[in-house]
């Protein structure tokens, strides 16, 4: 079948044929076999297409999301969105100074749903910037631990504004091929001279500066320093600096740790070490007996959305079961959950992925038993510092 | 008298025309480089409140930065590194280019260039990660190396893999133009000194490197800058270790949203390549003495 027909005059050349291609163009005429054999094509085409579509025809309703990376992807939100005819934008960012930021300078209303670092949650409710939560909505009487329900600055004058739903601890994070279980035990593995210009950083300050104070045994009041521990917290890092090899992002402690440049690292956790461990690298992250930080992170709805209801299902979702399965296993960083019915259903569903993060009861490094035992102090900022101090010191600190 | 107004018609005519021609990059270069560079320096006066830019006149961002010895020191560093880089660069590309321009034929150094430009069709930050698999303990370098019993090295995350990154970002451009620049001196000249007794290589300096000045002094201005504002290498492959002035502008960001600070380091950053590109155009277009 010919849809522009022309001539066929063997022996001449291309060039001709093409001039008669364009001038001699003919009414196509399908011949009834033509027909049978395009209907049974374009049969095929939209059978097999169907799913797509059908995920095109979802998009009924666009959630503007404001997130760390990967909280937006499908394997978080795809089924969501199947079944709930919404679709959601997200728009990642790195750091809750980051996140602070981007609402600041946005109009009210720009972000349906925010989720924030559950220290930052009280910074956003202070600036007007998320709604009130009914409590009625959500299942807390399902929670893992009681400080999840009550986590500090969820809740301001008996109100609710934020839901955690996921969390994870930071300590030692090593190559188990240059540090031994023992010496990962204590934030002292750091300046084993054989790893030395081994060390890495995660480039922000808050973590590697808390870590920094457990090591000086500050515990529980890690965050709160007076001058003479700030100024001691200061000369531990800085004895730490020539065992460093390099600060790095994301992308870079990933690579340098999968690459086995860097054989220990300040500042992260299982959060990256887990992606890794699981495809085989010989890396591994524990709570040292000094302790470890958590990292929690919360919905909140925004302030002005029109769609409050939608992310309010939506925070159910994410903290039903199998809500609370998809954040475990999210691909982009994993967390632990933190419900009693998460935990079952990431038993049942993946019991190799919950025994690795110890999200089992009875085992010793259950994150649970590890907050009930006053090993894990929740990620906070400065107390009697500015962030602007901290972070003018890691600046020091990275030059010296 | 007549023909004077046919002729400054036709010259008027002839500025119009011009004129027409040169707005676009007037406009575009008013829009895009000047405005925004008004208001950078503008912004380093700004304060900051709850993570959001008060329009102020206040001179705090700048005395912070310069009391600041990090900023001291990440300025002499990135100052270096980029002059270092140059220096490499222009030593390395010289006897390519050299070759491309002297000693090979028309075809074969259009291929060539062609090849040079490729590197240009991937995205930077790719090439850069590229290296990770080249330059790592257990990369193909320190592989091979230790056939030889060598080895291995680091070379990730040190001053070495920041300036391979400035390389792989300078080097095939700085050969580009040293080879435009070198293909156009005038093989007469070079033909009349080696018929006045001169040595080969005192041709080069005394013949072809001056008159193929400005090209020379052009494609390394080019390789400083272009060092000089670069986050990628000195990041992931030098680790942040330490970290250079454009690393600091993103670490002030980062923190507490500091932008008018960062752009106190962005206006220092921009004031020290604008005096190096004029010097280094000066110097460019500085005319022989006659003897």
């Amino acid at each position: 079948m010919n849809f522009i027909r022309f001539k066929d005059k063997p022996g001449r050349a291309p060039y001709k044929q093409g001039r008669e291609f364009m001038s001699k163009k003919t009414i196509f005429k399908p011949s009834r076999r033509d027909v049978l054999k395009y209907s049974a094509a374009g049969a095929a085409a939209t059978v097999l297409s169907t799913p797509f579509v059908h995920r095109t025809w979802a998009q009924t309703t666009e959630i503007n999301m404001l997130a760390w990376y990967g909280h937006g992807e499908a394997d978080i939100v795809g089924a969501y969105e199947e079944a709930n005819n919404v679709k959601f934008k997200p728009k990642y960012y790195a750091g809750g100074d980051n996140m602070l930021a981007l609402i600041a300078q946005s109009p009210p209303g720009t972000y349906d749903v925010i989720l924030s670092d559950g220290e930052f949650v009280q910074q956003l409710n202070a600036a007007g910037y998320i709604d009130e939560l009914n409590p009625a909505d959500y299942n807390f009487d399902d929670m893992l631990h009681e400080d999840f329900t009550n986590f500090p600055g969820h809740w301001a004058a008996g109100k609710l504004h934020s839901v955690m739903v996921r969390c994870g601890h930071l300590g030692v994070s090593y190559n188990t091929n240059a540090v031994s279980a023992e010496e990962a035990a204590s934030y002292a593995c750091f300046w084993k001279p054989e790893i030395q210009g081994k060390v890495g950083h995660f480039d922000w300050h808050l973590p590697s500066l808390g870590m920094m104070s457990l090591k000086n045994g500050n515990g529980a009041g890690l965050w709160d320093l007076d001058d003479a521990a700030w100024n001691a917290v200061q000369e531990t890092t800085m004895s730490l600096r020539s065992q460093v090899g390099g600060f790095f992002d994301y992308g870079g402690t990933f690579n340098s740790l999968k690459n086995g440049e860097m054989q220990a690292m300040c500042g992260i956790g299982d959060w990256i070490t887990g992606v890794l461990e699981k495809d085989g690298a010989p890396v591994a992250s524990v709570v040292p007996k000094e302790g470890g930080i958590q990292w929690t992170e919360s919905y909140c709805i925004g302030k002005g959305s029109d769609k409050a209801d939608q992310v309010k299902h939506f925070i159910q979702y994410m903290t039903s079961p199998e809500g609370q399965v998809k954040s475990a296993q999210m691909a982009a960083y994993p967390g632990f959950a933190i419900t009693k019915g998460g935990r079952k259903l990431l038993n049942e569903v993946d019991p190799k992925e919950a025994q690795r993060t110890g999200q089992v009861d009875g085992m010793a490094n259950d994150p649970i038993t590890l907050i009930k035992e006053g090993r894990i102090h929740y990620r906070d900022i400065p107390q009697q510092q500015s962030l602007e101090d901290w972070n003018d010191f890691w600046s020091e600190y990275k030059n010296a | 008298m007549n023909t004077q107004k046919k002729s400054t018609q036709k010259k008027r005519r002839f500025n119009l025309y011009a004129m027409v021609w040169r707005t676009p990059i007037i406009v575009w270069q008013l829009l895009f480089f000047v405005g925004p560079l008004l208001f950078m320096i503008a912004m380093s006066f700004f304060l900051v409140k709850n993570y959001r830019m008060i329009e102020a006149f206040e001179m705090k961002n700048w005395i912070k930065m310069f009391s600041k010895n990090y900023f001291w020191d990440s300025y002499y560093l990135t100052f270096g590194l980029a002059s270092l880089s140059t220096i490499i660069a222009t030593v390395i590309a010289f006897p390519a280019s050299f070759a491309l321009a002297f000693k090979v034929s028309d075809n074969v150094r259009r291929w060539v260039i062609f090849l040079l430009i490729i590197p240009f069709f991937t995205s930077y930050l790719v090439r850069i990660f590229s290296w990770y698999v080249i330059l790592a303990e257990s990369g193909v370098i320190n592989a091979m190396l230790s056939y030889v019993g060598l080895g291995p090295y680091t070379m990730l995350n040190t001053m070495f893999g920041t300036l391979v990154g400035y390389m792989t970002l300078c080097l095939p451009l700085v050969v580009i133009l040293q080879t435009f620049s070198l293909a156009n001196v005038d093989k007469n000249l070079i033909q009349a000194a080696k018929n006045l007794g001169c040595s080969p290589i005192k041709t080069i300096y005394s013949v072809i490197i001056p008159l193929a000045k400005t090209g020379l002094i052009v494609a390394a201005l080019f390789c400083f800058i272009l060092s000089f504002g670069d986050f990628v290498s000195p990041y992931y492959l030098g680790g942040s270790k330490p970290p250079t002035l454009p690393i600091l502008i993103i670490d002030t960001t980062k923190s507490g949203q500091q932008w008018p600070r960062a752009a106190v380091v962005a206006v220092v950053m921009m004031a020290t390549l604008i005096t190096i590109a004029f010097a280094a155009l000066a110097l460019a277009y500085k005319k022989r003495a006659s003897r």
